[in-house]
């Protein structure tokens, strides 16, 4: 028996408007509930939406970067259910004509190659609000996130594991970022996720397909990992038994349960639901013209992705460190930059994963919020790569250059760091280290057990009298010469 | 001071002859006489509108410049949200709701410095063509107490044929401006879908409800159209001013169309009552006398507006009503034991008859596997019906047509014929499927004494037009000038 496991995403990511898709209301998270409302997304009588042409270009903008069709007609549609958080019953979204189809995201696999994921659509709609359940015998309601412009992105089911579902997530919250168009932040809901899964087994030269399950709302890659790998056994097991298949009518939702890491069943049977979808008569459809269309375009960057595999392959970064330095466009734009003013990728790469990062993170901010100049570690980066500083002294180098800004070579002057190497001078140093030394000299030429660590005291010695700043490479050498 | 048109009465007041409070003091002394028997409000606003008019007399004597209706007591219907008193919708689930903004209408008014004494009643949401599907009151015709005024705006009707009011506000959504101005013997326009903002009226069908004035005179209409009509951006369905202008409709309404090409539809006209056609034939006559030229044409598929029209407008209501749940504002059952139960009971305690039916009709239309039989196909029958309608204003400067087969019919007459009331709105429905505007205008009077209304109809954007055609007629004829006994 063999089997393979058959995944689709559906999710759903927010998208970092200054206000909300259809009203003036502020898109703020963790609010005072309730405090960021107005008639318009209270749903109260006689209001109308007026369509935030920001959010309509951002989710166009997402559609390019994977890869849909845009066409140049898109409309609005009512959705009808009734919920609390939902104050008009219906929601308004895109049912037959979404801004964006028939595309595709390239996802990172572990081994530097990349899967092709196919795309169905990619559609905005206005999110809703929350129930809260922890009052009592009664619920309450924050419509503070009612009207948030939400992109929903439905992929072809042409994912085959956990892994892989959320390669995918990390990819989409890489692009939205590097986008510029959603924050991407998992914890605040801003990318939620929802796949439907099913296990196609082969048994006895005959194929049988598992009912499909839809696991709603993951908010953390962890869970949508985690969960489908549960599936897969879930439903293995459950085939064994029941021999159960798919039918029309068999699909059913299940819950992820953080706590017990397994699903449970939420509905049975996924109810006809009647969205009862027609066109939103409030709103007009909107025609996107070429210009406006090659104005968004202008938006678009280099995916991460593709400057990933550039990384890899033109400056040969390890596949890690090309994730690290894309895995926000300001840091990776800032180490483009300062590869273009002659930086080596490699060592340019080291001071930003290295101390950048370091500092970046300890002041709670971004590379390029850091004040530094592209091309200023770029001159470090070649000061380093000649010899002419150490690579211990590019640190205190480039916390320099963050405190004030200044040029490289003021700050490695100013600090007194460059390094001799000068072969004559040293030596000189070294001769009077070895007479200040006898009894290490002694156990270095006499060899056996001591002779190392009598040697590397030897070295030290000489890095003191230096101040730090020999050529340890040079003073080895010298050392070499005198003591065989 | 009564008799005043809303034009005249503004003129004077800002001349300093007569001054607002006095006319506002008029309205209210009326308002106490008729109104027990009219019953055009649902709420009115007396401290309010005093204060308003003793601050616009204060600016006119303080040589200050007022707006167009500068001190007018007007009315609006309970459909349009204010900040001031509830705005009911003349339904129990919005009884006690009061609006935390002003429709755009309602801001206009209050910038052109009107004076508002009430919010009229109306047929709940606006369905119905008799105001008697109010769920708060019954208004009856000022011409006969014993009929139904029209409707759905039928307490802005009321209201301006019994001098409650100077002018009014009203929706149409499918005739609900028209029919009752024709039923108590005022003037009034719809105007073209997208000329007037819809923000803030409480929405019936969305992509047919207008807002428009209903008047004593059509100077009065235009008037009120200089105040209302304009882009909106709360509403993204309002025309942007670049692809329709506005103008001043005052400015050339006494100038006469020349050459004006008349069109009528016989075979549309036939289903009337006889006093209706002969009104009808009576007020081209006028026409002709004026030198038009009379075309008779022929639109195919107007046979089949009714049941499209209830067909859409029912389909959105069922949407657009949906909000009305109990949840967050209006009428909530006491009885729910649970949220679903919070909806249901809450909903089925303070809808009324009708616009249960409507909900119900609308649902069923867009339902999964009914959709594309019902909805899909009313689409189809509009876009042919405005294909009639432009193929038409290619010959003809204006089509006229009645308003409805009948004078006002009595009170309880056809509440319990649903399907007949709805036959009634066939000469006013197509306009609101194919948007253009339309008004209704006094020609004469049946055997009973009741007035009968001339509807013109004009292409899109050209209410100006519309308008001037209007006024050809009136100044012909006095119809208008003729006031319902009760007011004698
Ligand atoms: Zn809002």
């Amino acid at each position: 028996m063999e089997y393979k496991v058959i995944v689709g995403l559906e999710i759903h990511v927010q998208l970092c408007t200054r206000t909300k898709m259809f009203c003036g209301c502020a898109v703020e998270f963790g609010q005072e509930p309730n405090s960021r409302v107005c008639p318009v997304c209270l749903g109260m009588p006689g209001v109308l939406p007026v369509m935030n042409k920001q959010a309509f270009e951002y989710a166009v903008l997402v559609g390019l970067a994977l890869n849909c069709e845009i066409p140049g007609f898109t409309k609005w549609d009512r959705k009808s259910y009734y919920y609390p958080d939902l104050p008009k019953n219906y929601q308004i979204s895109q049912y037959d004509l979404p801004l964006s189809r028939n595309g595709f995201i390239e996802i990172p696999l572990k081994s530097g190659r990349s899967k092709r994921i196919r795309i169905i659509r990619a559609h905005l709609e206005e999110d809703a609000g929350k129930n809260l359940h922890s009052a009592g015998n009664y619920s309450q309601v924050d419509l503070n996130r009612t009207g948030t412009p939400l992109l929903e992105i439905v992929t072809e089911p042409d994912l085959n594991n956990g892994v892989e579902a959320r390669a995918l997530g990390v990819e989409l919250q890489r692009i939205v970022r590097f986008l510029g168009v959603s924050e991407g932040d998992m914890q605040k809901g801003q990318m939620r996720f929802e796949p439907n899964i099913n296990l196609v087994i082969s048994r006895d030269g005959r194929e049988y397909r598992t009912p499909i399950v839809e696991i709603k709302n993951l908010n953390s890659f962890r869970a949508l990992e985690r969960s489908i790998d549960y599936e897969e056994q879930r439903q293995l097991a459950e085939f064994l038994e029941s021999g159960k298949v798919i039918e029309m009518g068999n699909k059913t939702t299940r819950g992820w349960d953080d706590q017990r890491e397994v699903t449970v069943l939420q509905r049975e049977k996924e109810e006809a639901h009647d969205y009862r979808y027609f066109p939103e008569p409030d709103l007009v459809p909107v025609e996107l013209d070429k210009r406006w269309l090659e104005e968004i375009r202008s938006g678009l960057c280099e995916l991460p992705i593709t400057r990933q595999m550039r990384y890899v392959n033109e400056y040969k970064l390890s596949d890690y460190d090309a994730g690290v330095l894309t895995s926000e466009r300001a840091i990776s734009d800032f180490f483009d930059e300062a590869v273009k003013a002659g930086g080596d990728p490699k060592r340019v790469c080291n001071l930003l994963t290295q101390e950048g990062l370091r500092i970046a993170k300890e002041r709670g901010s971004s590379i390029a919020e850091l004040g530094i100049k592209a091309e200023n570690v770029a001159k470090l980066a070649g000061l380093v790569e000649s010899g002419t500083v150490s690579a211990s002294a590019s640190a205190p180098i480039f916390m320099q250059m963050v405190e004030t800004n200044k040029d490289t070579w003021s700050i490695v002057n100013e600090l007194n760091l460059i390094q001799k190497s000068d072969a004559g001078e040293l030596e000189a140093i070294v001769e009077q280290a070895l007479a200040d030394n006898p009894d290490a000299v002694k156990d270095v030429t006499s060899g056996g057990k001591k002779s190392k660590k009598a040697r590397g005291f030897l070295l030290g010695q000489v890095m003191q009298k230096t101040k730090g700043q020999a050529n340890p490479k040079v003073v080895s050498e010298i050392l070499t010469k005198k003591l065989g | 001071m009564e008799e005043f048109s809303a034009r005249q009465l503004r003129e004077r007041i800002a001349a300093g002859e007569v001054n607002s409070v006095e006319a506002v003091k008029g309205v209210f002394k009326r308002i106490d006489e008729l109104e027990p028997t009219i019953g055009a409000y649902i709420s009115t606003c007396r401290e309010r509108a005093m204060e308003r008019a003793a601050e616009v007399d204060g600016r006119i004597a303080a040589g200050e410049q007022v707006g167009e209706l500068a001190g007018v007591p007007v009315a609006v219907k309970d459909n349009m949200c204010t900040t001031f008193g509830a705005t009911t919708c003349a339904s129990k689930i919005l009884e006690n709701f009061h609006a935390p903004y002003n429709a755009t209408v309602v801001e206009k008014l209050l910038a052109a410095d009107a004076v508002i004494v009430g919010k009229t009643n109306m047929d709940e949401f606006a369905m119905g063509s008799s105001t008697e599907n109010s769920g708060l009151k019954q208004t009856v015709n000022p011409w006969d107490t014993s009929r139904v005024p029209g409707g759905s705006s039928g307490g802005s009707a009321a209201a301006v044929a019994g001098r409650l009011c100077y002018a009014a506000i009203g929706s149409d959504t499918g005739g609900s401006i028209r029919q009752p101005a024709s039923f108590c013997g005022v003037v009034g326009l719809k105007p073209t879908y997208g000329r007037v903002s819809r923000f803030g009226l409480v929405a019936y069908g969305s992509s047919l409800d207008q807002i428009g004035p209903i008047t004593r005179t059509v100077g009065d209409a235009a008037l009120m159209m200089n105040v209302i009509a304009g882009h909106d951006p709360a509403d993204s369905t309002s025309v942007d001013e670049e692809t329709a202008g506005l103008c001043d409709y005052l400015a050339k309404l006494d100038e006469p169309i020349e050459k004006l090409k008349i069109a009528i539809v016989p075979e549309f006209n036939a289903g009337a009552a006889e006093a209706v056609t002969k009104a009808l034939a009576e007020a081209i006559e006028v026409y002709k006398n004026l030198g038009a030229e009379i075309v008779e044409i022929d639109m195919a598929h107007l046979d089949y507006a009714i049941a499209a029209y209830y067909v859409i407008a029912t389909a959105e209501a069922s949407s657009n009503l949906a909000r009305y749940d109990g949840v967050h504002y209006g009428h909530r059952s006491e009885k729910a034991a649970d949220y679903v139960e919070v909806y249901t009971k809450s909903r089925a305690e303070a809808f009324g008859k009708e616009v249960k039916r409507r909900i119900m009709l609308g649902t069923y239309a867009l339902s999964s596997g009914y959709y594309d039989a019902y909805y899909l196909k009313a689409l189809k029958v509009r876009n042919l019906i405005r294909g009639d309608f432009a193929e038409a204003f290619e010959q003809c400067d204006c089509i006229m047509m009645p308003v409805s087969p009948t004078a006002a019919f009595k009170i309880g007459e056809k509440v319990d014929d649903p399907l007949t009331m709805y036959l009634c709105d066939i000469y006013t429905i197509a306009v609101n499927l194919a948007g253009i505007p339309g008004i209704s205008i006094p020609c004469g009077f049946d055997g009973e004494s009741l007035p009968i209304g001339l509807q013109i109809l004009g292409s899109a954007f050209d209410e100006d037009r519309l308008l001037r055609i209007a006024r050809m007629f009136e100044a012909q004829t006095n119809w208008n000038e003729k006031k319902p006994p009760i007011v004698e």
